[in-house]
């Protein structure tokens, strides 16, 4: 029992910090500008199929460093002549704007890569067992999945709290009229923040590429749980994303780790059901059969009891 | 010389003509108020002087360089700094950061990831020396976002200076104070804004009359006077097209 927890906690915290790397970038990018990036996953699944070309060449960690950078470029590049023209068409055309983006996306990566799921591989220099616990072993690549993780938030932090740029983007965030009339160049500070909200989805793409694989709909499995945690965070709470990624990373892991399906429910109400019964398939139900959905139910629910969110704040 | 030039300048928006030639000389160092009744244009005149908003047609010079239709930021650079009618503080960050915020361009600190805030000791005494100034030294800790609303308005002044502005445009600096408070804002306006350009969009025509050197009526996007005070108060046309309603409503 201890190992299952120990190692559903790992797996979970793997999961919600990899998610939170995405769930940052979009909400600092929502906090500002306002607008849901629908392509933020697409620059994640870019981030991989870079690292992955790279990686073939030059090695993994060349992908790890240059792979980022050249999203992130990208991504400036998508605000400073895509976003930042049709911003003045209003939200809506910026929310089809990246939709669309998303979809070209996703096609380019079909036309360059192939449809077919790549190689990407861990290092060799991971590729061991960090420790055993309870005969299960803990890869040396996750701890490092954990460790990059969780330096970038700490760089993060700092920037966004102590240094110079952070305090003009907090500012920026809430009032970027204001910000401009102080001397700030607010277009070029937006066109920043897009590009490392971007870059850190490409560094999400790049370390979570080997492990939960390298393919055209990579974007679309994570990109919806990215947007259930914005959601469920409160849409522009940083804080939120932070504990919903890490909420549903460890709601998913303990689900596929634990062994209770529907029977044992029925049975502790003292109820059962013959097995030619027309719902035995519902009866028959495990919690990882269910975990995938698990994150969607919990939208439904913080939707119902709590529309703002976690963290979010009700517009005046 | 004129330090804001303002020369038949228009502003529609689609069919709308909001601003219908305006023209306006504001020299340096005057105290200058442009009244009117409400939907008359101030405040689209202020979006236009300070970049929000792009001219329709017409110029506007600071300093003698044409400024209309640049960016906020680069009006900003020239030195020409705006309050806005809504109280633009910054909710979350403390009245020390809040000031501290704007003094970062006007002091030469350009952006940086690596450059800490807690190390900038010329910059920090800058601030605390702005916060002496606008009376919330005691305040330094506290969330701007929780400040009374007087304090907020004095906050907004002293990021507004901060800027290093030699040009400041106040909008309805003392709308909703109270007296007491509307007075010691007002004597705030004149001790930070010494030596310095101020155009303000005020309502309360007393204190219109005492701080403005020079007043310009604005009715229906249009300039129908500016001049002296005295001479304001006893324009049978600005009696007629405002001052004769503000009195009606008082």
């Amino acid at each position: 029992m201890l190992d299952v927890l120990i190692f559903a906690t790992l797996n979970g915290l793997v999961t919600g910090l990899l998610l939170f790397m995405l769930a940052s970038g979009l909400t600092l990018i929502f906090s500002m500008m306002g607008v849901l990036n629908f392509a933020h996953a697409s620059f994640y699944m870019l981030g991989a199929y870079f690292a992955y070309s790279l990686s073939l060449y030059f090695g993994f960690w060349t992908g790890l460093i240059f792979a980022p950078l050249i999203v992130g470029v990208l991504g400036a590049l998508v605000e400073r002549y895509g976003l930042r023209r049709v911003h003045q068409a209003g939200h809506v055309a910026e929310l089809v704007f990246t939709f669309g983006l998303a979809f070209l996306i996703e096609e380019a990566v079909q036309f360059f890569w192939g449809r077919d799921t790549k190689s990407y591989q861990s290092p060799d220099v991971l590729n061991f067992a960090l420790f055993t616990l309870f005969g299960q072993e803990f890869s040396a690549y996750r701890g490092f999945m954990i460790a990059i993780s969780v330096g970038i938030f700490i760089g993060l932090y700092y920037v966004l709290t102590r240094s110079r740029v952070g305090i003009i983007i907090q500012a920026a965030i809430t009032h970027p009229n204001t910000v401009a009339n102080l001397g700030h160049n607010v277009p070029l500070i937006f066109m920043g923040v897009f590009g490392v909200g971007t870059a850190l989805a490409g560094v999400a793409g790049v370390i979570a590429g080997p492990v939960l694989t390298t393919f055209p709909g990579m974007a679309t499995v994570l990109g919806s749980i990215v947007f259930v945690i914005v959601v469920i965070g409160g849409l522009g709470s940083l804080a939120g994303a932070f504990i919903a990624s890490l909420l549903i990373g460890l709601l998913q892991s303990f689900a596929i780790a634990s062994d209770v399906g529907m029977e044992d429910l029925l049975d502790l109400f003292g109820i059962s059901f013959p097995y030619d019964h027309a719902l035995a398939d519902l009866w028959g139900l495990t919690l990882p059969q269910v975990a995938p959905i698990l994150p969607f139910l919990l939208l439904v629910l913080v939707l119902i009891f709590r529309p703002t969110g976690l963290m979010g704040k009700r517009e005046e | 010389m004129a330090i804001l030039s303002l020369k038949d300048v228009h502003k529609s928006f689609g069919i709308t003509h909001i601003i219908r030639g305006v023209s306006l000389d504001i020299e340096q160092g005057e105290k200058h108020a442009i009244i009117g009744p409400n939907g008359a244009g101030k405040s689209t005149l202020y979006h236009l002087i300070s970049g929000l908003y792009s001219v329709t047609s017409g110029t506007i010079e600071l300093k003698g360089e044409e400024i209309q239709n640049k960016p906020p930021y680069e009006i900003s650079r020239r030195g020409l700094a705006r309050s806005f009618q809504v109280t633009n503080i910054f909710p979350r960050m403390s009245v020390f950061e809040n000031v501290r915020c704007a003094l970062l361009w006007s002091r030469g600190f350009r952006y940086s990831f690596w450059h800490l805030l807690g190390r900038q000791g010329e910059l920090n005494d800058c601030a605390m020396e702005v916060l002496s100034q606008i009376g919330l030294l005691e305040k330094a800790s506290f969330p701007a976002g929780e400040l009374a609303y007087a304090q907020q308005r004095a906050l907004e002044l002293g990021i507004t200076i901060a800027s290093g502005a030699e040009v400041i445009l106040l909008d309805e600096p003392v709308a909703g104070m109270s007296h007491s408070e509307a007075e010691n804002a007002v004597q705030l306006i004149r001790q930070i804004t010494e030596g310095k350009t101020l155009v303000m969009v005020e309502h309360d025509m007393n204190i219109v009359f005492d701080v403005a050197d020079r007043i310009s009526v604005l009715v229906y996007g249009e300039v129908i006077a500016s001049d002296k005070p005295a001479a304001i108060r006893g324009n049978q046309r600005v009696q007629e097209a405002y001052l004769g309603e503000v009195a009606t409503h008082a």
